[in-house]
């Protein structure tokens, strides 16, 4: 029964937007589940397993010789999505009465069928499968099977679930495979914990706390040290015998999007860093390293255009030895120390800020009005490295937002908790329109940074505003103003104004304005800086 | 040889004619005379002069329509019974769509058509199952008409509501349904699988709940959800209109399990535009099978299509050598699960 089990959580997972929900439904597959099938159904949906040896083109040929080309055709074009309408036109066979796969059962078959055998292997699971298990099951052998479960949201499920801290846990996930056996005997108190060995782990990062300008005036400026922010994302970089990784900020293994910092990696330590498009010595903006981002292969092109560079900051093991208990200013001379033997190709080391104030501090933060910084960090001299957001050690200190006032363009209803209500924006600028008048161009969508009784105010204000829909889309009279904070401004292709916004938020409603009145593109393309800092 | 029911069933801007009886089936505006499938309200519209239906469709409009707009004159005619009305011989089948609703079987000089309204070959408690009976023109609808559309067994999308309410016993599970025929189903299969605690409805649901059960359907407890209080809710099934479930009114729920009972939650995209956590493929439709399985039982040799997907139920006839024809019937499939049920509409 554990295939369609499977099928099962997956559709719930699917469909289900809070977080909650989705720890819950993974806590009873654990609870509910055999071993192989629940570590196997683990690794599935964290990416760890995934199966490439049948093609979607297998799966077509498969559906095509039991089908009318014309149904299949109208189907299609119905459903949209290929592979569900080939779970859900399957024709169901009388009799065929032979039991569901078991998760494990069809990894191993998979593992172990020669090529020519595979048509026949899928074909005859299809059969004894109803229709969510036959779109796991597709989804499973093609490799497609995308379901918002992130390995961490599925580690946070095994802690609750178990008991055991999250941390704990992420010591040992890299040192596991799948079906994960060790870890489920640990967790569930059977067995000894696992020891990762020689293979590269991750190590939980520290986070930071934001920092109110009114809280600065209560620090020492003797007892802190300060960085810029870099407007990246944050890696950590694990090397030695055992093995080279590149780990998200989350624990996910993003080792194949960065072959060349991966071919760079002959050393023998752990490495806290911010994952930076690199050209010529300047930042480029976020926008840029986005085109880097969730790959499995990187074409030549792409490393040649979009090259990267890891800024590192902190070190947390070199060799063998654990520098984590070390205050900070004991790990950045051991990092300065070991850049300085290394020298890595690819990587760099973040400056550190000299200031004698902390107005001074400010005063350098606001003139730094580079895309590639969004402000500061100030991490306590002292401060060790642990794990996660401990109050009162790091602290980041964003640069003030930058705003504009823009017009109300379109609304969509949210997900979850906000499923009934308006809550993402699309807001336009004025610019001209080529015939002497003016007109709007979106900018950009914001779904936060507005209160409950203000979002109740928007939503009724939609309502009774709309002058058309498209689906879940609700375009509104071009009457109310909104001010709209962001961190920065970017130059894009992708957007029709030309510019993309980092992180815009809604800040006030203007309803004291007139629409006429509201930011022209204009205004929002001087905030545009492409210059790297000068101030590092 | 019998005249051709092309010759004396006509398609007119009013829907279908029968001419030589003079009366309209299922008719779109206000006419003189009309025979009615069921009492949804595509096909059972205000303000026709004389009304022949099955008593409980005549009961059904009495409760939606008023009985002031139910008909002037109303005219029961039961399963069994027939009667020849200027010549033309009428008689009615169970079509086991919702209770009441039935087959219009009509018979001229020897020709004989079907007229099924909508219906489905599923069991349901609630009304008399699908009977076929044999003819030269069967009119179907086509509303599931794609091999895409198979519905599961009922019963194992209700145990998937009752496994839900067992994960998460805090939060409401609010299901959204059709008033009419697909609330009291759903009712019922819940009661089936053991769910004996009342169930709490939106107050558009609460009349026709009424008349099923003085219509001999017993339902169980019922309560209204309007009256109750948030905390009460936690883990209560809510029976809404689909148009409700997503929208302000769902707001007063405790962390509600929005769940849409439709056929087409069977497709993905479908359930994911309206914000559907929980989907239960649950119909009062034939499905494509149903369809199929159907048409061959009845034996006619052409089949008319009056709504929905005609272009693939055509094509399908077309190979088994069954002379299919689209009538594009006008205003059908605008209530319970036609396609253009406003999926953003906010009447609650």
């Amino acid at each position: 029964m554990s295939l369609p089990a499977f099928a099962a959580l997956l559709e719930r997972l699917v469909f289900t937007p809070g977080r909650n929900a989705k720890l819950a439904l993974l806590r009873d597959w654990f609870a509910t589940q055999p071993d192989p099938d629940r570590g196997v159904g683990l690794a599935a949906l964290t990416g760890e397993l995934a199966f490439t040896a049948a093609k979607p083109a297998l799966v077509r040929d498969l559906v095509a010789a039991r089908t009318d080309p014309v149904l299949l055709a109208l189907s299609h074009d119905y459903v949209g999505d290929f592979a569900e309408t080939v779970a859900l036109i399957w024709p169901e066979r009388e009799g065929a009465n032979a039991p569901p796969p078991g998760l494990a059962e069809v990894a191993e078959a998979l593992e172990l069928t020669p090529k020519a055998g595979l048509p026949a292997l899928i074909a005859g699971w299809l059969d004894t499968l109803d229709a969510g298990g036959r779109l796991a099951l597709i989804k499973l052998v093609t490799g497609g099977l995308r379901v918002g479960a992130a390995a961490r949201l599925a580690r946070t499920a095994l802690a609750e679930w178990s008991g055991k801290p999250v941390e704990a846990i992420e010591e040992v996930w890299h040192g596991v495979a799948p079906p994960y056996l060790p870890l489920f005997a640990w967790l569930e108190g059977r067995g000894p914990r696992p020891d990762p060995r020689g293979a590269p782990v991750f190590r939980p990062l520290m986070l930071a706390h934001p920092l109110d300008d009114a809280e600065v005036a209560a620090l020492d400026p003797a007892e802190w040290r300060a960085e810029w922010k870099w407007d990246g994302i944050r890696v950590q970089l694990a090397a030695g015998p055992g093995g080279r990784r590149i780990w998200s900020r989350g624990g996910e293994d993003v080792s194949a999007a960065f072959p060349e910092i991966l071919e760079a990696m002959a050393f023998h330590a752990v490495l806290d860093g911010e994952l930076l498009v690199i050209r010529d010595g300047a930042v480029a903006p976020f926008a840029d390293l986005q085109q880097r981002l969730n790959r499995k292969l990187v074409p030549a092109r792409l490393r040649r255009d979009v090259p990267v560079g890891v800024r590192l900051y902190d070190l947390l093991f070199e060799g063998e030895e654990d520098l984590r208990p070390l205050p900070f200013d004991a790990r950045r001379r051991r990092l300065e120390a070991w850049a300085a033997r290394a020298r890595p190709a690819r990587m760099d080391l973040s400056p550190q800020i000299a200031f004698a104030s902390f107005a001074q501090l400010a005063a350098i933060r606001s003139g730094a009005r580079a895309a590639s910084i969004e402000g500061l960090m100030l991490k306590r001299a002292d401060s060790p490295y642990v794990a996660g957001r401990v109050k009162g050690l790091w602290w980041k200190w964003k640069r003030d937002p930058l705003s504009i006032d823009a017009v109300l363009m379109y609304a969509q209803r949210g997900h979850g908790r906000r499923s009934s209500f308006y809550s993402d924006y699309t807001f336009g600028l004025w610019r001209p329109d080529g015939r002497g008048g003016e007109e709007l161009v979106p900018v950009g969508k914001a779904y936060s940074g507005y209160t409950d009784q203000e979002l109740a105010w928007l939503d009724r204000w939609i309502r009774a505003h709309t002058i058309a829909r498209f689906g879940p889309v609700r375009e509104v009279e071009k009457t109310l103003v909104l001010e709209v904070i962001f961190d920065a401004a970017q130059r894009s292709t992708r957007h029709k104004s030309g510019v993309a916004l980092r992180f815009p938020r809604i800040a006030r409603i203007r309803t004291d304005k007139p629409a006429g009145e509201a930011d022209r593109l204009e205004n929002l393309l001087a905030y545009v800086e492409d210059r790297p800092s000068d101030d590092a | 040889m019998p005249p051709h029911p092309e010759t004396w069933l006509r398609v007119t801007p009013e829907g279908l004619f029968c001419v030589p009886g003079g009366f309209h089936i299922d008719p779109l505006r206000p006419v003189a005379r009309a025979v009615i499938t069921h009492g949804h309200a595509d096909h059972a519209r205000p303000d026709h002069g004389a009304v022949l239906a099955t008593p409980e469709t005549l009961a059904v409009m009495r409760t939606r329509l008023g009985a002031a707009r139910a008909g002037a004159s109303q005219q029961p005619l039961r399963p069994g019974e027939a009667l020849t009305e200027r010549g033309v011989r009428l008689w009615l089948r169970p079509a086991g769509h919702i209770l009441g609703s039935a087959q219009i079987c009509l018979e001229w000089r020897g020709s004989r058509v079907v007229v099924s309204g909508d219906y489905k070959r599923q069991p349901d408690p609630t009304c008399a199952p699908f009977e076929p009976q044999p003819c030269d023109v069967f009119v179907t609808e086509a509303t599931f008409a794609l091999p895409v559309f198979r519905h599961p067994p009922p019963e194992r999308e209700a145990a998937k509501l009752l496994h839900s309410l067992a994960l998460f016993p805090e939060r409401t599970h609010v299901v959204g349904c059709y008033a009419l025929g697909k609330c009291q189903r759903l009712i019922r299969l819940l009661r089936a699988a053991g769910w004996d605690r009342p169930i709490h409805l939106h107050g558009a649901l609460l009349g026709l709940c009424r008349l099923y059960e003085e219509l001999g359907v017993a339902l169980g407890p019922l309560l209204p959800a309007t009256a109750a209080d948030r905390a009460a809710l936690r883990g209560a099934i809510v029976l809404a209109p689909p148009s409700a479930v997503a929208d302000r009114w769902a707001r007063r729920l405790a962390e509600p399990v929005v769940a849409l009972a439709s056929g087409w939650m069977r497709v993905r995209q479908r359930a994911k535009s309206r914000g559907v956590e929980l989907p239960l493929v649950v119909s009062d439709h034939a499905d494509w099978d149903g369809l199929l399985a159907t048409i061959v039982e009845v034996g006619a040799p052409e089949v008319w299509v009056t709504h929905g997907r005609d272009d693939a139920l055509v094509h399908a006839l077309g190979q088994r050598g069954i002379r299919g024809r689209a009538l594009h019937l006008v205003g059908l499939g605008e209530e319970d699960e036609g396609p253009e049920a406003a999926p953003a509409a906010d009447a609650a």
